[in-house]
């Protein structure tokens, strides 16, 4: 019984929050190892880019509530997520075109994108600000809970209880579905085989009639719609504020660079490692432990390796562990 | 060498603009912008260093000169000598321990055969390391705290005098740079910035958590002066007369007297460090570097230890931003890490360095100069932009008041967009390199 009591914990607090963080980081990572893959430069403006799809989403959600207009249990912005998705991907194709096609005609070292991206940084960073202004928004509406504490509790009988909250069950899906989605288009359509290809071998491609324009285009489309998702779940989860936003920059390349640059599937397995690396580093064990050990075995304090406040350690720590024993990442992806 | 009239204009026009400040706004403002932007051209010197130069690219500017703010309590604020009985030892004893367990680990990894047995090894190292920090580290740093915790709460400093903080800045900013080099340096250039880019943010959780250390988010405020303040001017007699000779306030004569020795100091030390720079890029040493950033391959093929010279390049660049840090705090008076933000510290100082020209020194200096004093003018431009463009939403239009209370954020945009049209028209700069 005790043994259980652990488990429920455990999945309480670090499997399903974990869970859930991984899923948006997976799908930030995703937009990431997509830039690198196709157009081969560390996409630093992605954090941003991710609260600008954000920001239009929470905007149309309010726009929607005053009219009345809700989604039953669901939130809200999943009605308003098309509009932030359509006014992200118009917004990414006109950095392309104003900025960063330049360079890429100019055949610049890819240090010179990652700069001209520090530059749609700020300016994105700029307009979100200057739009919704730094504070923290919440946005989340619908029912909060699938099931809550109360519920599991009587449900089981068990002393610890277990909460699922729809902003959670609903990033674990709608991410599910995403990546299924993105490698369906990239495996089985011919746009999606035909950037494979281009990213797999940039002249081979060209030399096989492939457009390149028309991937890139395609590349920026999806990013923006992979990038608006994962904002709005990441939202949805634990609110939106810029800044967090652009903190988030660190564990979403940590996630991409550990899974492998430009490999997909890389960068899923990388968001969910460095997820539930930083839960189970920061996450205090007394409580699971407690179940488990006899009391005179149990030693005090809260039994947590890191605070919370440290979390960017453990992405960065993984990072290096991983840039250091397997450059490559854990799936092999490229290494220019 | 002859005298470039182009680059001497280019200062002339930003002091000319620095004076339109002084007659039309205030002087002391003018003097303040003039500050900042001293200190912001030595950070820029010290990013230059190491992009121009080498062309490493290092998104951790803002931890460096976070080190460097450290310093300055470490050095100069007095000891809390209740807090040194009751916890020196113990701190110091972890993090003798953790420093040794890593040490260890590093030896265990690479004298040992790769293996199963290597890696159970390793584990158990950093297992029973961990264990001995926490068992010294955390009571001492809980006895730390509880003393005074409203005044004190940590270790306090050497309470030696605050210039020399500037040195010891320049110093743990090395040794942090050293650090992160012997990690990230040899790597590509996109995973040295991330990597770059992780370490400032640790620095900066480690400051703001850390309350034995530096108070943490508490903040360490009253840190000793170089200068007199304002206040302790006013009462010297010829500080008044001076005042009214002038015309001017006996306030704001007194805040010009002390923004002007703050900026004779920082100019001094700003002229070392150019001087410095200038020596050193023109000379072998500076080649040999122009030389590995332009072709890595062919400056090793020549023989040239291109990791080392790279963590050399890094471990300076790193020094001035910590001296350039340590300043910062100085001029504010107080160690405040919740203000640290990437933005301002990392990539602004970025900004600097593009828009001033890398590669060359007097680029740098001027960039950061320039740059700053935009980041500081274009809130109010952005602020009298909005208002014009809103006027016709009438007065009580909440949009209005919305846009007005974020307008202070155009200057994120203005940078912006300045980085993206130089790299567009200018990419070598306002003064390229020679």
């Amino acid at each position: 019984m005790d043994f259980l009591n652990a488990l429920v914990a455990l999945t309480n607090f670090v499997v399903i929050p974990a869970l859930a963080y991984g899923s948006q980081l997976a799908l930030g990572a995703l937009g990431v190892t997509l830039i690198y893959g196709i157009l081969r430069f560390s996409n630093f403006s992605h954090g941003d880019v991710m609260a600008f799809g954000t920001m239009w989403v929470i905007l149309t959600t309010w726009l929607l509530q005053a009219a009345g207009i809700g989604f039953g249990v669901l939130p809200t912005a999943l009605l308003a997520l098309p509009v932030g998705i359509v006014a992200t991907i118009l917004y990414m194709l006109a950095a392309d075109k104003f900025v960063f096609s330049f360079y890429r005609r100019q055949r610049v070292k890819p240090v010179v994108l990652v700069m001209v991206s520090i530059g749609v940084m700020f300016i994105t960073n700029g307009i979100v600000r200057l739009i919704i202004g730094p504070g923290r928004q919440s946005f989340d509406d619908g029912g909060r809970f699938i099931f809550s504490v109360r519920e599991f509790r009587e449900w089981s009988g068990l002393a610890e209880g277990l909460a699922l909250r729809t902003t959670q069950f609903l990033t674990m899906v709608i991410a599910l579905a995403v990546m299924i989605a993105l490698f369906w288009f990239l495996n089985r359509t011919r746009t999606g085989k035909s950037m494979r290809a281009f990213s797999d071998n940039e002249d081979l491609a060209l030399l096989s009639g492939i457009n390149p324009d028309r991937v890139v285009r395609v590349t920026w489309v999806l990013t923006a719609t992979l990038a608006t998702i994962a904002g709005v779940l990441y939202g949805l989860d634990k609110g939106f504020q810029p800044f967090t936003y652009f903190q988030l920059l660190l564990p979403i390349f940590a996630s991409a660079i550990v899974g492998g640059l430009g490999n997909p599937l890389g960068a899923i397995a990388g968001g969910y490692i460095i997820a539930f690396a930083e839960m189970t580093i920061t996450y205090a064990w007394r409580r699971v432990l407690g179940h488990i050990l006899p009391e005179e075995w149990l030693p005090d304090g809260l039994i947590q390796v890191l605070s919370v406040d440290y979390k960017f350690a453990v992405s960065f720590a993984l990072l290096v562990l991983v840039l250091i024993f397997r450059p490559t990442g854990v799936f092999r992806g490229k290494s220019v | 060498m002859s005298v470039n009239w182009r680059n001497i204009g280019l200062y002339a026009a930003f002091f000319a603009a620095l004076a339109m400040v002084g007659m039309f706004q205030s002087w002391p403002l003018a003097l303040t912008i003039l500050n900042m932007g001293l200190i912001s051209a030595i950070m820029a010197l010290g990013v230059n260093m190491q992009w121009g130069y080498a062309g490493l690219f290092n998104v951790g500017v803002m931890g460096f000169t976070a080190i460097g703010g450290l310093a300055v309590v470490i050095v100069s604020m007095p000891p809390v000598t209740e807090a040194w009985s009751a916890g020196l030892f113990g701190t110091l004893l972890g993090l003798m321990i953790g420093a040794a367990t890593i040490f260890a680990a590093i030896i265990v990894w690479k004298r040992m055969e790769p293996g199963r047995l290597r890696v159970a090894a390793l584990v158990g190292t950093l297992l029973v390391g961990f264990i001995l920090n926490r068992y010294f580290f955390v009571p001492a740093v809980d006895a730390i705290e509880s003393i005074n915790p409203a005044t004190t709460g940590y270790l306090g400093g050497l309470g030696l005098p605050v210039l020399l903080s500037w040195p010891v800045g320049g110093v743990l900013a090395a040794g942090a740079a050293w650090i992160v080099g012997k990690v990230a340096l040899g790597l590509r250039s996109d995973y040295l910035a991330i990597a770059t880019l992780g370490i400032s943010e640790i620095i900066i959780a480690i400051l703001k958590n850390e309350g034995w250390l530096s108070r943490g988010v508490r903040n360490v405020t009253n840190l000793p002066r170089p200068v007199a303040t304002p206040v302790e001017m006013r009462e010297h007699q010829w500080v008044l007369t001076l005042a009214e000779q002038l015309g001017l306030q006996a306030t704001t004569m007194s805040s010009i007297l002390v923004q002007g020795s703050y900026a004779l100091l920082f100019a001094a030390v700003l002229a070392v460090l150019i001087w410095l720079s200038e020596k050193a890029l023109n000379s072998p040493w500076g080649r040999m570097m122009r030389a590995i950033r332009d072709n890595e391959t062919a400056a090793r093929a020549m023989g040239k230890d291109v990791t080392r010279r790279h963590l050399n390049i890094f471990i300076l660049g790193s020094a001035v931003c910590g001296l350039a840090g340590a300043m910062m705090v100085t001029l504010d008076g107080q160690l405040n890490p919740g203000t640290y933000e990437p933005l301002r510290f990392t990539f602004l100082i970025w900004v600097m360095v593009i828009v001033g020209g890398s590669g060359n020194n007097w680029g740098a200096v001027l960039g950061g100069m320039v740059v700053w004093f935009l980041w500081v003018q274009v809130e109010p431009a952005g602020r009298w932009l909005i208002d014009m463009l809103t006027s016709g939403l009438g007065p009580d239009s909440d949009l209005r008041a919305h846009l007005m209370a974020n307008a202070a954020h155009t200057r994120l945009l203005t940078m912006g967009i300045a980085l993206l049209l130089m790299l567009r028209f200018r990419p070598h700069g306002l003064i390229p390199e020679r």
